[in-house]
């Protein structure tokens, strides 16, 4: 390995990137713009606008409803006075819930009867109809609670203390905060995205333009060429982790419970799968946009795989077998591992070592299949 | 030159062959290209003459065959060929965003020149090849000639014994390409071994040597001069007419007209023997076209190719 000759290439492709602005300014922008989307877009299925018939108009229906918009989930923006007027808000997508209270809502109550109280939720987007279901029954529940109690004491009995009190806890993510757990699957996405984008394309682009020939001949091995290409990318890709870090930090208020360093270190075995990976598709395509599909034809499904949005856990077998083979899979798990739990490599070793194993194989296949013949 | 350089060769070429799939692009070619010498593989485009230069310059594998490069056998130590050579390879190898100097700078890196002897071996061939007024100019935003000019001393900076030139003059303005051949002709003058490809004949005369390629295989080979004057004892006649066309078309398919075709404001036309010059005389007078003149011409090398190529 001549140092010198790498660094003669690293030297050159620093001062085409930073001469490329364009490239830069996406490069640098394209992180920030996904970590915000993520980051926002993810958190917010509370406070979904909400339609009430009220037939009751009570103090008791009040309380009801105060209950419902306490649990933060459902955000009461219209007064139905039709069961029609409730069915259209929902239909045009104004309110994504609509709560029926009968008119003997606290006739019943106080007959000691219990009222039927109708809570529909517009199901098409599954993920917030889940929580708005969780969320009503349990209000339901609560309210059924409190109104037991307050009767007990109206009877003049002190509420036994007998009842199963399951202490459900949150760890790591106390509020349950959806960007808590997004956010770092996105520096992850993000990542993979550009480093084997970038890689590819340094190599691709020097073969569309002839110049690769012109490397060949020189006395340049290939592993000096590759990493020569490969040390300003990891420059970049730790330009892109320290920016979402701070992003994920200072705006979102994720906290980086584990160790920072341990997280720079995995990012860079991470970087080792991503970098051979796009330089082994630029081996495989002879023209960039054949190289552009097959890197968006492994993408795509290693963001579906890796449970960056679906658990691994839940898939079928088979998709489970298949997310062995992403590099994504072992990286997001460290990722939010580091950052979210705060576990460092005595839990992660697995992880670390298997997504070294992938790195390693990818880059050796792509060292062995950029051969410098052209042939 | 000295006297043992000339003797001895810097390119030997044995039954060379390339394929691929089923496609043959050269075939079986032999050759020796000796030192000092400005060495022209002339042939239309696809004939074979890119793939012969990769496999010289140790770049593309051969199938079959073998070629010694300076003392080194391409198909087996391509590493110690590319060390000692320059390739300028057909089309750009340039980076447009990248200035005169740092690709200099850069080639340096590759050939392992650094420290005074990189700012010695950049000034120099900047100044030589006249590029020292655009040495911070991005390579993008020079003309053709630069261009040219520019892929060039890139493949001198670390002095190679030969260089393989592929279509260094194509798109080129011709003032620039003259200019250009200057500069070939002063680096074998030098000692330098070129193998340069073209396709524009005119350009062929300053070669030593010549080979015609074609469909793979080499047709003719030799100096130009017995080039010209070799085929089969020809004679080329040249005439001059307004009505060079109808000309052509009436005479090319007469048996003793072994080719014939333009050339310039003038019809070229090679008959297989010199007797058969008054039977063409003949013939284009029974077509009753006025014609200005019709005389026996030294064939230029386009009339060797065209009649090479026609009478396989």
């Amino acid at each position: 390995m001549n140092w010198r000759r790498v660094w003669t290439i690293a030297v050159k492709e620093y001062t085409q990137f930073f001469r490329d602005h364009r490239t830069v300014i996406s490069t640098m922008l394209m992180p920030l713009i996904q970590v915000l989307l993520y980051g926002y877009l993810s958190s917010d299925v509370k406070h979904q606008p909400t339609i009430v018939w009220d037939l009751s108009r009570t103090a008791e229906s009040q309380q009801l409803l105060d209950a419902f918009t306490n649990s933060a989930y459902f955000d009461i923006r219209y007064r139905a006075h039709s069961m029609s007027d409730v069915v259209r808000h929902i239909d045009d997508d104004q309110a994504l819930a609509g709560i029926v209270i009968p008119p003997d809502y606290a006739k019943l109550l106080h007959e000691k009867k219990s009222p039927e109280v109708m809570v529909g939720v517009d199901a098409s987007d599954a993920t917030a109809a889940q929580a708005a279901l969780a969320a009503a029954g349990a209000v339901g529940s609560s309210v059924t609670q409190q109104l037991q109690i307050q009767q007990l004491k109206l009877e003049g009995a002190a509420p036994s203390g007998i009842g199963v009190d399951v202490r459900a806890r949150a760890w790591y993510n106390p509020g349950l905060r959806q960007e808590v757990f997004i956010v770092p699957g996105v520096l992850a996405l993000v990542l993979q995205f550009t480093m084997t984008f970038l890689s590819m394309s340094t190599i691709v682009r020097e073969r569309e333009l002839g110049t690769l020939e012109q490397l060949i001949v020189s006395p340049i091995r290939s592993s000096e060429l590759m990493i020569g290409k490969m040390v300003p990318l990891v420059t970049i890709g730790y330009i892109n982790v320290t920016m979402i870090l701070l992003v994920a930090v200072f705006w979102f208020g994720v906290p980086v419970v584990g160790s920072v360093l341990l997280l720079y270190f995995t990012v860079l075995v991470f970087f080792f799968a991503t970098l051979g990976l796009g330089t082994l598709v630029s081996t495989i395509a002879k023209t960039y946009i054949q190289a552009v599909q097959l890197i968006q034809l492994f993408l795509l499904p290693s963001m579906l795989l890796s449970g960056f949005i679906f658990p691994v856990d839940a898939m079928p077998k088979l998709m489970q077998v298949l997310s062995y083979f992403v590099p994504l899979t072992y990286f997001l798990t460290i990722v939010r591992g580091i950052i979210i739990k705060g576990i460092g490599v005595d839990y992660l070793w697995p992880q670390i070592l298997m997504l070294l194993a992938l790195g390693l194989a990818v880059f050796t296949t792509a060292v062995l299949r950029f051969q410098k013949r052209i042939d | 030159m000295s006297a043992a350089a000339a003797v001895s060769s810097t390119v030997r070429v044995d039954a060379l062959t390339r394929r691929f799939d089923s496609f043959v692009a050269v075939d079986a070619i032999s050759f020796e290209i000796r030192a000092g010498e400005i060495w022209g593989f002339l042939g239309p485009n696809g004939a074979g003459k890119s793939t012969t230069i990769r496999m010289l310059c140790g770049v593309l594998a051969p199938t079959s065959g073998s070629a010694e490069v300076l003392g080194y056998d391409v198909g087996r130590d391509p590493e110690d060929v590319k060390l000692r050579i320059g390739y300028m390879p057909q089309g750009s190898s340039l980076w447009d965003d990248l200035s005169v100097e740092e690709h200099l700078r850069f080639y340096c890196g590759m050939f392992d020149i650094y420290g005074p002897g990189e700012k010695r071996a950049v000034d120099r061939w900047m100044e030589r090849l006249d590029l020292k007024k655009r040495r911070s100019q991005l390579a993008g935003t020079l003309s053709g000639g630069y261009r040219k000019r520019l892929a060039l001393a890139c493949t001198l900076l670390h002095d190679p014994k030969m260089i393989f030139l592929d279509e260094p003059t194509s798109g080129v303005d011709p003032l620039s390409r003259r200019e250009f051949w200057d500069i070939i002709v002063g680096l074998a003058e030098e000692g330098t071994t070129v193998l340069v490809t073209t396709h524009y004949l005119d350009e062929a005369e300053h070669c030593n040597e010549l080979a015609l390629i074609y469909g793979g295989k080499i047709i003719a080979r030799g100096t130009p001069e017995n080039l010209k004057h070799a085929p089969g004892g020809g004679e080329t006649i040249e005439i001059v007419s307004e009505h060079n066309v109808a000309i052509l078309d009436a005479v090319e398919s007469l048996p003793f007209v072994r080719s014939a075709g333009l050339y310039g404001s003038a019809l070229h036309i090679t008959v297989a023997h010199k007797e058969d010059a008054a039977q063409l005389k003949a013939a284009v007078s029974r077509l009753g076209i006025s014609i200005a003149s019709l005389e026996p011409v030294t064939p230029s090398l386009e009339d060797v190719f065209a009649d090479l190529v026609r009478t396989p």
